[in-house]
Parts: structure tokens; C-alpha cells; sequence
């Protein structure tokens, strides 16, 4: 077990962590037709929209509540109704997701009795799901947020007592995955004969495509159906521990059987998923997904020169933490420290000298020494001052372009970790000089 | 806060203002945002913008994660030197603190940064959470002041008071209140200036700050773009202030003024005659202060020769871009002052948005632009990419914001907002900005782009607009 600290300190400096309502308008941003709205602050949804806008180079349909002084001590109960009315009226979404801030927590709303006495008053949106989500900005983190979200959703709107579809596999993908990532699980899961339903799916909403017509909601992702029928799937498929509980949910309530797996950025990882879904399909394992395994065993042959030996420091949130980790360390490299933004059930298991819950100033303090540095792009002032690489991971990457097609899930995607990392150890290889021979490790 | 948020609301120097009747004068700007249909940041967004170009000092965010977590380092003012200004500093409040207070997570916050930064001055925003729960951070910034002797300086400007535009005018009271008067500056001049407004994003300040040399006027402060702590501290001492963005710091002008007797002109450096007009008020206001009047003929004399190079610049520009129509959706002094410009190489613009602009911004365009001048209150995402859609303009000049809307419809876009990444103040930023423009245009990637694919069977492939 490894140990974790955190510093004693008041200051945060440098934050790695963003906040839970942010990510669980970021899993809202997965499902077809919706709009995430957060009750907070005008700049609650402000920052969070133009953080994703840089990230992913997109439009980002975000609303607000737009609480104010007064608001916020009478209560919001008028807000959100307004809020929502208006949102119907200017975008008619199908899905509207209602993620509470710290503002309106430490007033302690009672959002869900809200939206019942809301539901009591129009009738005329009963067809629109109303997903509220309990987010305080001062507890979690982006990723706690976005497991909260998909919870929510699942228990608002799976439905039980529907007969069991044959074939039909649900995904649940955690805040770690990119579009790119949720659409190489699709393939793979496609290559059985199954039929995934993955929730949220970014792949189908900021995948960064050019849609022909101009929509005030998200342009695509999970539909509302299909959500709802994910209590008569074989089975869940969650990935990432975060995503547990949703899974848990769709167990206890539906009577669907899942599988966690804490990451699928690495051999062993995407073999277990590959054999699962030979289990439940009793499909051979496709040619395709046989060569793409081999390609990866030979990434890894390749790559291990470069890895061995090697220290390096990362800073993410604790599902990606635990998949670069593996990857890493199952190379031969040393995680020499692991800075997460909040504490979460897989940090005991990290194989990591040590684990920080902390901030990207602890990060740099520990990354000293360290031959290469990954987390997201806040990074990029530290890896300067250390002068070393900085390989971009995470949520956000804004000064980079393509952070949406980051392929880092099944084969292909732990092929291209490892060619990322190690170009990146290699560029940063310093010549032989007279003196000084660095060790041959080609 | 209630008071300090009344009163800058009540701005006498503001343009909006003095055209209300006295009844919605009292009432102060109070023009809240919308439920579900607002768009923009919170008043601690706008105060942090106004303050954090102060570059060496140390901005502590006294909140939960969010409001600087989400958002740290991705404003583009920049430094000629120190970077402490973008390293992020918050208290992180967890639910612990919401329960039993901030105030002393915020003390310790505070004399952690001393102690591991030595930065010339703190400033602490308070955000809507501890404002909430009833965090004093004026009193905790006292007593550190007092136990420290170093600057602390509180930034009373939570988010739920307002918009960004209150919570620059909160940033710039505290100026006045805590920074503005309390250094000297080591020696004075005739020709010493403030601009005051002006955050050097993307390095716009430097534009401008070698004429000011040629010139012989010294910039003692810019409040804020590039400034260290000391600077502003010793701004009260200067001939003379020019304000830029219009509305945002007005306080500072005004009171200033009242306070120190320092004239203030309103200008922009945006467009080649709004420069040169900039140059000439800077210029006479020094000579009405007591600078010799040489000063006025050596400004003419430059405003010739950098008018000549720059209209000469654009000329070849004239023969490409003639005719190209422009949609411009900006704010305030920008939806005129580079109209002229863009009309000097031939350019039409097509629509202007006045939504943030004074009645005086409203009479120059019509001024640049006749009486059919298409003035834009407002323009909805959905509007916006109709109209690009329907090819009613050749490029979309705007904020961020927007940038996706004009690209998804195929359609050139411009970034002349905060987040921009080129600089186009000044006689060269002008250039610069046609330049851009021109690149945009020209660029070979649309021709490929509105290609349809060869399988496709309709004739265009336009993209359509569906209600």
C-alpha cells in the first residue's frame, strides 16, 4: 500500500484540481440535445465554458442560474425556475442536467425539491429529463463531479423491469476519456457483434466535427432512449474506478452485472476487456483487434530501452493517474511521485514512490530530477522552470491543438502513450560530450 | 460592500449614466443577468482581469477550486519581466472552512506566500462562498498588513454582486482605497503619464510605449497592463492620465482627478487616427499641466511620419481586401475605431455591434458609417451563424466566443478580443490587423473547405440553418 500525503498547507499554489460542477457539465456534454446548467454565479458557468472551449476548440453549450446577492439568500427556487423556462423556450433541449456550485450549497438548496414543485407547475416540460446533481464546489473534484453526474443519470433515468436486450452492453466512461478514447471502445466493443451504449459519450458531441446546421445543445451523444434502456443490458463495462458507483446503481436497481476497470491504457487492461467481451459475445477475438495487440507488444519492446530507468513525475486526476502509473512503471520507468487533485479509492494501489493529494507546486517540488513531467497544460510553467518535457495529459490542454483526438485507451492507444513519452525522453536526450557519455540506451 | 457597490454603480463619469433620467440614475447600473440566457463573467472575473497585469505582485483567491482552479493563467496580459502574476494562489476552501470559516486559512495563505514568494504586495479576492459565510477579509488583509508590513490589499468583488464590468470598477476601488498614493516615485518630470485601463494584452502596451519615448513622455503607470506594485502605488504623482477602455476603470480617472487635480482625456489605441488623436490629447493635456509647448510640435511631426509609414503599409492591402464585407461583433470603442481602417482599404462593414457602446460610439459610427449604418443591439449565436451561413459577409470579427460559430460555417473569423494572440494597438497593430485579416481571407483552406465532398449529390454544400 502505498502512502499518501498531503501537505500541510494553507495556500494552494498552482492548482491541478478544477471543480465537481465542471465536471458534471462535462459528462452532461455527452449526452444527446442537452444543456448542462450550473446554479451558481454567472462566472460559475463562465469559467467552466471557456476552460472546455480551449480545450476542445468547440462551441460549448453551458447555462447558468445566475444567482446573485439576493438571489442566493432568498433562495434560488425562482432562478431555476426561470432559468429553465428560458432554456426551453431559446434551445429546447432534451436533456437538461442542473449541476448545484458551492455558492448554492453552503446555502443548503433542496435542488431536488425544487424540480419537483417545478414539475407540479409545468406540465408542458414533462417530456424534458431534469437531471439535478448535488456539486459543491469546495469538496472533490472535476472527476468526483463527473462520476456524480453519470449517477445521477443512471438512477434518474435507467428504467428496470424492461426485458433483458441480447447483446446490448453498457459503458460507462469516465471523466479520463477523451472522444477519441470513447470511440476506440466502441470500435472494439462493434468488432464482437455487441451494441454499446455508452454514457456519456463525448465521441458523438466534441469530437470536433462540422455539423450542417447550427444547434443552441450539444450536438450529439448519448439519446435520451437510450439511457433509459440501460437497465436491460447484459452487462457494464465501467471504466475507471470513479465510475463504480453509477455501475453500482445499475446493479442494486437493474440487475445488470458489470466489470470495473481501473484504466484501459495498457496490456494487461485491455486484454481483460478484450477477454470479457469474448465472454458475453462468444465471438472470436477479430483478426483486427489480434493485430492491433501485436502491434502493441511490439511498442512495447521498442520502447522499454527508453522507459527503463527513467523517473517521472505526474499530476492528474486519480483515474488517469492510475493509468499512466501501470503504463509506466509496467515499462520499467519509476512514477518517482503522483500528485492527485483530490483523494480517491485507487490512490492506495498506485505504484508510485509517493502519492501527494496536492497541487502542481508540490508537483514541481517532487518532479526534481525527474526526466519527464505529465499532467495538463498548467504544467507547462513548472516543466519550463525544471527544463524538462512536458507530455500533456488531462483536462485542459489548451495550448496544444487535438486534445479531443488524444488516442489513449486499448491497444492503439497505449501504442501511442508509449511512442508520445518516450519521443519526448528522447528529444529531450542530451548529445555525448567529451567528459560526460550519457549511457547508451538506444 | 453594499455601499462601495451602489456607489460605483452611480458612476457620474459614465457615459450610460448621464444619459438616464434621474430616477434610473438612482436606481445606479443594476442590470442583472438573465437566468438561463446569460452569457459573460462574474464581477471576480472582472477584477481579476483589471488586476492581475500588476505583474510582480501576488493574486490570492480566496475561494473554493473553482473560481481559480478553473481558470488560472489563461489571461493574456504579459510581462516585460516578473511572472508571479501567473502563478495561481487560492485558499481552496474546503467544507471544513464553509462550515467553521475561512478567515484563518486565509491569514496563514497569506503569510505562506510572504514567506515563500517575498512579492511587493498581496491582493485577496473574496469570492461568493466565503462572502457567504461571512469571512471579514477586509479585517484579515489588516491584520496582516499589520503583522507582515507588507501590502495586503483586499478585492471586495465576489461574483454574485454583478458583472465583469462591476467587478472591474470594484478592482480599480480598491486601488484607490488601498494602492494609489502610498509610494513616491524616485524622481518627476514634466511629462509624466497614467493609462489607465489598458491590460498589455498580448503585448499591446509596446505598441505604443516606443512613441511615448520618442516623445519624451515617461509612462510613470499603467494601470494595469505590465505594471509592477510600486508603480501604481506612485501613479497619483503623474501630469496626466489617459483612460482606454472606456468604461472599465472610469473610477480611477474620475477620482483621480478629484483627488490629485490629474486631467484625464478618454482615447483608444485602436485604429490609426484614434492613435494619433490618443498622442495629440496626451500631448496638449502635459502642455496644459506645464510641459513646454515644443512638445505639441514634435507630437505632429510624429503622428505625420507614423500616419505616412502606416497608410502607406496599408496600400497594397487596398487591391486584396476591397470590397470584402466584415461583420464586426465586438464592444464599446472597438465597434468604431477600426472601422475606419478597415474602410480605408476598401472594406464594407456589414454590421456592427453597439450592444456595449455609449450613445457617442453610436453617433461615430453613424458618423463613419452613414445613416444606414447596421447597428447590432444584439445577435444570438443562432442569428449569427444564419447570416455568416448565408454568406452575407466575408469574415467575422469578434471574441472568442464566437470564433466557433463563424468557423463551423465555413467562414473566415478574427479573434480582436481579450484572449487574441496578436497585438494590434497602435499605427503597426493596425497593419497588423489588416494583415491578419487579409491572411484570414486569403487563406487557401476555404476553397478546399466549401467543396462539397464528390459523393455528395445536392449542388452545395452550403451548410443550412434550421430553426
Amino acid at each position: 500500500m502505498t502512502l499518501i500525503t498531503k501537505p500541510r498547507k494553507a495556500c494552494t499554489v498552482n492548482p491541478l484540481k478544477m471543480s465537481q460542477p465542471i465536471g458534471a457539465a462535462l459528462a452532461f456534454l455527452g449526452l444527446d440535445q442537452c444543456l448542462p446548467v450550473l446554479h451558481g454565479s454567472q462566472g460559475c458557468t463562465s469559467f467552466g465554458l471557456v476552460l472546455f472551449v480551449r480545450h476542445f476548440r468547440e462551441s460549448i453549450p453551458m447555462q447558468t442560474t445566475a444567482m446573485n446577492e439576493v438571489t442566493t439568500i432568498l433562495g434560488g427556487e425562482e432562478s431555476i425556475e426561470q432559468a429553465l423556462l428560458t432554456i426551453y423556450e431559446k434551445a429546447r433541449p432534451r436533456i437538461i442536467g442542473l449541476a448545484t456550485t458551492g455558492l448554492t450549497e453552503t446555502k443548503g438548496e433542496d435542488i431536488e425539491g425544487v424540480i419537483r414543485l417545478f414539475r407540479g407547475k409545468h406540465p408542458e416540460m414533462n417530456h424534458v429529463a431534469i437531471v439535478p446533481v448535488a456539486t459543491p464546489d469546495f469538496s472533490g473534484s472535476l472527476q468526483d463531479g463527473f462520476g456524480k453526474a453519470v449517477t445521477a443519470l443512471v438512477r434518474e433515468l435507467a428504467e428496470g423491469e424492461s426485458a433483458l436486450l441480447s447483446g446490448r452492453v453498457n459503458v460507462l466512461a469516465g471523466a479520463s476519456l477523451t472522444p477519441a478514447d470513447v470511440e476506440e471502445i466502441r470500435e472494439l466493443i462493434e468488432a464482437f457483434g455487441l451494441v454499446p451504449t455508452i454514457l456519456p459519450d463525448l465521441s458523438g458531441s466534441l469530437d470536433g466535427h462540422v455539423p450542417d446546421t447550427f444547434s443552441p445543445t450539444t450536438l450529439g451523444g448519448t439519446p435520451l432512449a437510450r439511457i433509459r434502456a440501460m437497465g436491460s443490458a447484459e452487462h457494464t463495462i465501467a471504466v475507471g474506478r470513479s465510475m463504480q458507483p453509477a455501475a453500482d446503481v445499475l446493479c442494486q436497481r437493474n440487475g445488470v452485472p458489470y466489470t470495473v476497470f481501473d484504466h484501459l491504457s495498457g496490456l494487461e487492461e485491455v486484454d481483460r476487456l478484450v477477454a470479457l467481451l469474448h465472454e458475453i459475445s462468444m465471438e472470436d477475438v477479430p483478426l483486427k483487434v489480434r493485430r492491433q495487440r501485436s502491434r502493441l507488444e511490439d511498442a512495447m519492446l521498442d520502447g522499454h530501452f527508453h522507459f527503463a530507468g527513467r523517473r517521472i513525475a505526474i499530476g492528474a486526476e486519480a483515474d488517469l493517474l492510475a493509468a499512466l502509473a501501470d503504463l509506466f512503471t509496467g515499462m520499467g520507468a519509476t512514477v518517482a511521485c503522483a500528485v492527485a487533485p483530490a483523494t480517491a479509492p485507487n490512490l492506495e494501489t498506485l505504484p508510485a514512490d509517493t502519492v501527494i493529494v496536492g497541487d502542481l507546486e508540490d508537483l514541481e517540488a517532487a518532479a526534481r530530477g525527474c526526466d519527464l513531467l505529465v499532467t495538463h497544460s498548467h504544467g507547462r510553467q513548472a516543466a519550463q522552470r525544471l527544463d524538462i518535457p512536458l507530455m500533456r495529459m488531462g483536462i485542459p490542454n489548451f495550448d496544444r491543438l487535438g486534445a479531443a483526438h488524444q488516442l489513449n485507451v486499448g491497444y492503439r492507444g497505449a501504442t501511442r502513450l508509449i511512442f508520445d513519452a518516450a519521443n519526448l525522453l528522447l528529444a529531450h536526450r542530451p548529445e555525448p560530450v567529451p567528459g560526460s557519455v550519457p549511457g547508451d540506451d538506444s | 460592500m453594499i455601499t462601495k457597490v451602489a456607489e460605483v454603480l452611480d458612476e457620474p463619469g459614465c457615459e450610460h449614466n448621464r444619459n438616464k433620467s434621474d430616477k434610473d440614475r438612482k436606481k445606479g447600473c443594476t442590470k442583472s443577468a438573465q437566468p438561463g440566457a446569460a452569457a459573460g463573467g462574474c464581477a471576480f472575473d472582472g477584477a481579476k482581469i483589471a488586476l492581475q497585469p500588476i505583474v510582480d505582485a501576488a493574486h490570492l483567491v480566496h475561494g473554493p477550486i473553482a473560481c481559480e482552479g478553473n481558470s488560472w493563467d489563461n489571461r493574456g496580459a504579459a510581462s516585460s519581466g516578473p511572472l508571479l502574476y501567473r502563478t495561481g494562489f487560492t485558499t481552496d476552501l474546503d467544507e471544513q472552512d464553509v462550515i467553521m470559516g475561512g478567515e484563518k486559512r486565509l491569514f496563514r495563505a497569506i503569510r505562506e506566500i510572504l514567506d515563500k514568494y517575498d512579492p511587493p504586495a498581496v491582493f485577496v479576492y473574496q469570492t461568493c462562498v466565503p462572502a457567504l459565510t461571512g469571512d471579514d477579509v477586509e479585517a484579515v488583509c489588516k491584520a496582516a498588513r499589520e503583522q507582515f508590513g507588507k501590502p495586503v490589499i483586499p478585492v471586495n468583488a465576489p461574483g454574485f454582486v454583478g458583472g465583469k464590468n462591476l467587478g472591474n470598477k470594484l478592482a480599480a476601488e480598491a486601488l484607490l482605497d488601498h494602492v494609489i498614493g502610498t509610494q513616491e516615485p524616485d524622481y518627476l518630470t514634466d511629462h509624466d503619464i497614467n493609462i489607465i485601463g489598458e491590460y498589455n494584452l498580448s503585448g499591446e502596451l509596446w505598441q505604443v510605449t516606443p512613441l511615448l519615448d520618442r516623445l519624451g513622455i515617461r509612462l510613470l503607470a499603467c494601470i494595469s497592463g505590465d505594471a509592477r506594485y510600486r508603480e501604481v502605488a506612485w501613479s497619483h504623482r503623474a501630469r496626466a492620465s489617459m483612460m482606454v477602455c472606456s468604461k472599465a476603470m472610469i473610477n480611477i480617472a474620475r477620482k483621480m482627478e478629484e483627488r490629485y487635480g490629474i486631467p484625464f482625456f478618454e482615447g483608444s489605441f485602436y485604429g490609426i487616427s484614434d492613435m494619433s488623436d490618443a498622442l495629440r490629447q496626451i500631448a496638449g493635456l502635459l502642455v496644459r499641466q506645464g510641459a513646454h509647448a515644443a512638445l505639441l510640435d514634435r507630437t505632429e511631426a510624429l503622428i505625420a511620419e507614423q500616419e505616412a509609414v502606416a497608410w502607406e503599409r496599408l496600400l497594397p492591402y487596398r487591391e486584396r481586401l476591397a470590397g470584402k464585407r466584415v461583420l464586426l461583433i465586438t464592444g464599446g470603442v472597438k465597434s468604431w475605431s477600426v472601422v475606419s481602417a478597415l474602410q480605408e482599404v476598401g472594406m464594407e462593414v456589414v454590421g456592427t455591434s453597439v450592444k456595449k457602446s455609449t450613445q457617442e460610439d453610436k453617433h461615430r459610427i453613424v458618423e463613419l458609417m452613414g445613416q444606414d449604418a447596421h447597428m447590432i443591439e444584439s445577435i444570438t449565436p443562432r442569428e449569427m451563424y444564419a447570416m455568416l451561413a448565408e454568406a452575407k459577409a466575408d469574415i467575422l470579427m469578434a471574441g472568442g466566443r464566437s470564433q466557433f460559430v463563424a468557423l463551423k460555417a465555413k467562414v473566415p473569423f478574427l479573434d480582436i478580443n481579450q484572449e487574441r494572440h496578436h497585438a494590434y494597438a497602435g499605427y503597426d497593430g493596425m497593419v497588423n490587423l489588416v494583415d491578419r485579416i487579409d491572411k484570414a481571407i486569403h487563406n487557401p483552406v476555404w476553397a478546399r473547405l466549401r467543396k462539397p465532398a464528390p459523393w455528395h449529390v445536392a449542388p452545395a454544400a452550403a451548410p443550412t440553418v434550421t430553426a
